[in-house]
């Protein structure tokens, strides 16, 4: 966009400038004897006038694209659950990687991808499943069977059985999904992000 | 002088191009310039806002831009400053070359300065030209096809043309590639080098003077003219703000390359070019299409070298007053010559994809139900899915209700809306119970997330919905999995039969399916319209 400088004050330019001072100045001499305190008026006008209104084309452009590019697009698609599998062969307290897939939305895409939760089973009525993620940077933990806990390859994150962190940089404890039991099978909802470190 | 100038000069190099010398005679009729300079810019800012949420490859694009319009915040406020700002390039360009030609400020040494200008009026057209087929759907498809094929009949070079476009076959994805690169790649840095090239020209000669500017003192650019320029600006920037808010730009439905009944048409600007064809015929299109248009380039470029008297008083300059006259009433008439001419599509109703379409997934009882929700004026008192804060009626606002009612209650409710809700002051609904199990089916379905959408749900897909509970089509039809299957499912209509088959089939089934039982039905012209087009739109 076009930039204005600011409108210097002749003394200024003859002080900082000479050349461009000294030819100002003859004639800023020549003008006041003809225009005179209209002219200085009028062109204070102008000049507040071609600040103001490109000020408002600026704002006009720069706030619709700060919210086109800022607010997240309106989703007007409702979340859905989304069947993991048969839960009631499980055994309490065994942590199984259960595998599903599940329509994501993803900008103007809605895709069918495949995505695994942490199952584990604590009672019959009690299950909880954890995101397949590392709460630290990311990676795809697993179930350390003979040690009995999460452990993350990438930085040693460990993780308890009930999603807590034991050790290593995870800033959080394991992320849960809302889950729901229907005859033995489980349901999977959004994905929530847990807080603090149990 | 700043530590800032010191190092980088920026602010004697602002300084000496505001402080520019100007003839006596400037004025308002030289603000044109600028404008186009600052609309391109718009154009450059709004467009690579739209790259930001869009896929260039056909199908894709044609969703992306869906999702640009209906759930990105603001999208189609970007997408109109961009569509409208194009079709105002145009005018402001043409308008700037004629305010030059009346003038005479093509003359010597200027020549240089106004070649450069013609070839940005030529780019400003490409962009146009290339922009059209973006939103890839049945405009810009068809319209893209006709335009390769115009590029195709080019004599000796029409071969290589149509290859260098992509469109040798068909148009398709390379065109497609080819045209997106053009738009966004290639175009516009040769645009900004020769804005520059031309800006350099015209400081470099000097803004042109009039006669007798020799005798005055000349002026400074700033601020008077500045000023001037800034309000011309201002102006046109109200004008595509408040078209990209007010005035839709629709868009139809994804590029059909099997439609056999649409018929293409460019967009404004190209119009006269359009109409100019039909003139022509067999081996004389040519001419039409390419000896024309290219004469007509030939003489714009040329007009310096052919007018070279002295510069005149615009009052004196009769000739050129005549022929801008004379361009404006041949490009009018053919341009109203090809509105009036070109037949309307034939079905008469269009739906606009750019909007949320969400009642196209309803069954048409869920519809039907809007139609009994708007011609029993439920919205007087209820609103559907308000904003929160904004004053909602005396009824509660149905998309937002805490607890679903179910439909048995909410039947009930509708017929004695007191015996449910104590001290209610509804008055009852008087229709018959399919009729209020549609509106219950309905309210069911809304939600705060959809409401805005069913609630702006198209006229003519409610009267079908109506038209087709009315009928008991779901007796034997389904439609989004609702209804029975005792004949084919509805949906996926238009992958199977024209919408010709389908009319003549309501008249006469029997005809036309032997072995059918389904009864022939009378309908009138717009209850077809409507139910065609409906049964048309669905979702395979």
């Amino acid at each position: 966009m076009l930039k204005l400088p600011k409108l210097y004050k002749m003394s200024t330019l003859r002080r900082s400038c000479p050349s461009y001072g000294e030819s100002m100045a003859l004639k800023e001499e020549s003008d006041a004897a003809t225009a005179g305190q209209s002219e200085i008026t009028r062109r204070k006008f102008y000049v507040a006038a071609i600040y103001g209104m490109w000020s408002l084309i600026a704002a006009a452009l720069a706030i619709p694209a700060g919210i086109y590019l800022l607010i997240p697009p309106r989703l007007r698609k409702m979340p859905e659950w989304v069947e993991a599998g048969d839960i009631s062969e499980l055994e309490p307290r065994e942590p199984v990687e259960m595998a599903f897939r599940r329509n994501q939305v993803d900008g103007w895409k809605i895709q069918s991808e495949k995505s695994t939760a942490w199952v584990v089973k604590f009672s019959p009525t009690q299950v909880v499943a954890f995101g397949p993620q590392c709460t630290h940077l990311g990676c795809a933990y697993h179930w350390d069977d003979r040690r009995k806990y999460f452990l993350c390859p990438c930085h040693s994150s460990v993780f308890s059985i009930d999603g807590a962190v034991i050790s290593g940089p995870a800033p959080r404890a394991l992320d849960r999904f809302e889950t729901k039991l229907e005859d033995g099978k489980l349901l999977l909802g959004r994905l929530e992000m847990s807080r603090g470190k149990a | 002088m700043s530590w800032l100038d010191h190092r980088t000069g920026i602010e004697t190099a602002i300084r000496n191009f505001l402080y520019e010398k100007i003839p006596a005679s400037s004025g308002w009729h030289q603000v044109f310039g600028s404008i186009a300079v600052f609309l391109f810019l718009v154009q450059a800012f709004t467009g690579a806002l739209l790259a930001f949420n869009y896929a260039p490859t056909p199908g894709e694009a044609y969703n992306s831009l869906r999702y640009i319009l209906t759930e990105v915040t603001g999208g189609r406020l970007i997408r109109g400053l961009h569509h409208w700002g194009a079709s105002m390039l145009i005018v402001v360009v043409v308008l700037h070359m004629t305010q030059v030609f009346l003038y005479g400020a093509y003359k010597k040494p200027r020549e240089a300065t106004w070649m450069v200008g013609v070839i940005l009026l030529l780019l400003t057209m490409a962009f146009g030209l290339t922009g059209y087929l973006l939103p890839w759907d049945n405009r810009a498809y068809w319209g893209t096809v006709v335009a390769t094929q115009i590029a195709a009949h080019i004599p000796l070079a029409g071969p290589y043309m149509s290859r260098l476009l992509g469109g040798e076959s068909a148009v398709g994805v390379v065109t497609f590639a080819r045209f997106f690169g053009l738009h966004v790649l290639l175009l516009p840095p040769a645009t900004g080098v020769l804005i520059a090239t031309h800006v350099y020209l015209v400081r470099k000669h000097g803004v042109a003077p009039m006669p007798g500017d020799e005798v005055k003192p000349s002026k400074k650019f700033y601020p008077q003219q500045a000023f001037k320029d800034t309000v011309a600006i201002f102006a046109a920037f109200v004008v595509l703000f408040t078209m990209a808010v007010a005035v839709r730009v629709p868009l139809e439905r994804l590029a059909d390359p099997t439609d056999t009944t649409y018929v293409p048409r460019p967009d404004w600007y190209f119009l006269f070019l359009y109409q100019t064809l039909k003139f022509f015929e067999g081996p004389l299109a040519v001419v039409g299409s390419v000896v024309l248009p290219g004469l007509a380039v030939l003489a714009l470029l040329l007009v310096p070298f052919v007018d070279r008297g002295q510069v005149m008083r615009i009052t004196r300059r009769t000739v050129a007053f005549g022929m801008v006259a004379l361009a404006l009433v041949g490009w009018s008439s053919l341009t109203v010559a090809a509105i009036v001419t070109t037949p309307k599509p034939d079905n008469t109703v269009a739906i606009d994809y750019g909007a949320p379409t969400d009642w196209l997934g309803l069954s048409p009882q869920e519809l039907a139900g809007i139609g009994y929700f708007r011609e029993e004026h439920c919205s007087t008192c209820h609103s559907l899915g308000a904003k929160a804060g904004a004053s909602s009626g005396p009824g509660p606002d149905l998309a937002n209700v805490p607890i679903k009612k179910s439909a048995a209650w909410m039947i009930e409710h509708f017929k004695h809306p007191a015996a449910m809700v104590p001290g209610s002051s509804m008055p009852a609904i008087q229709l018959t119970d399919a009729q209020l199990n549609a509106l219950a089916a309905f309210l069911l379905k809304l939600t705060p997330n959809n409401a805005e959408a069913l609630a702006g749900a198209p006229d003519f897909a409610v009267q079908a919905g109506l038209l087709y509970q009315k009928s008991n089509c779901g007796s034997c039809h389904q439609v989004n999995g609702v209804g029975m299957r005792v004949g084919p499912p509805l949906n996926g209509l238009a992958r199977r039969r024209t919408k010709t088959w389908v009319i003549d089939h309501f008249a006469n089934p029997q005809a036309l399916s032997p072995g059918s039982f389904m009864p022939s039905y009378q309908f009138s012209q717009r209850e077809m319209d409507n139910l065609v087009a409906y049964l048309f739109a669905l979702p395979d």
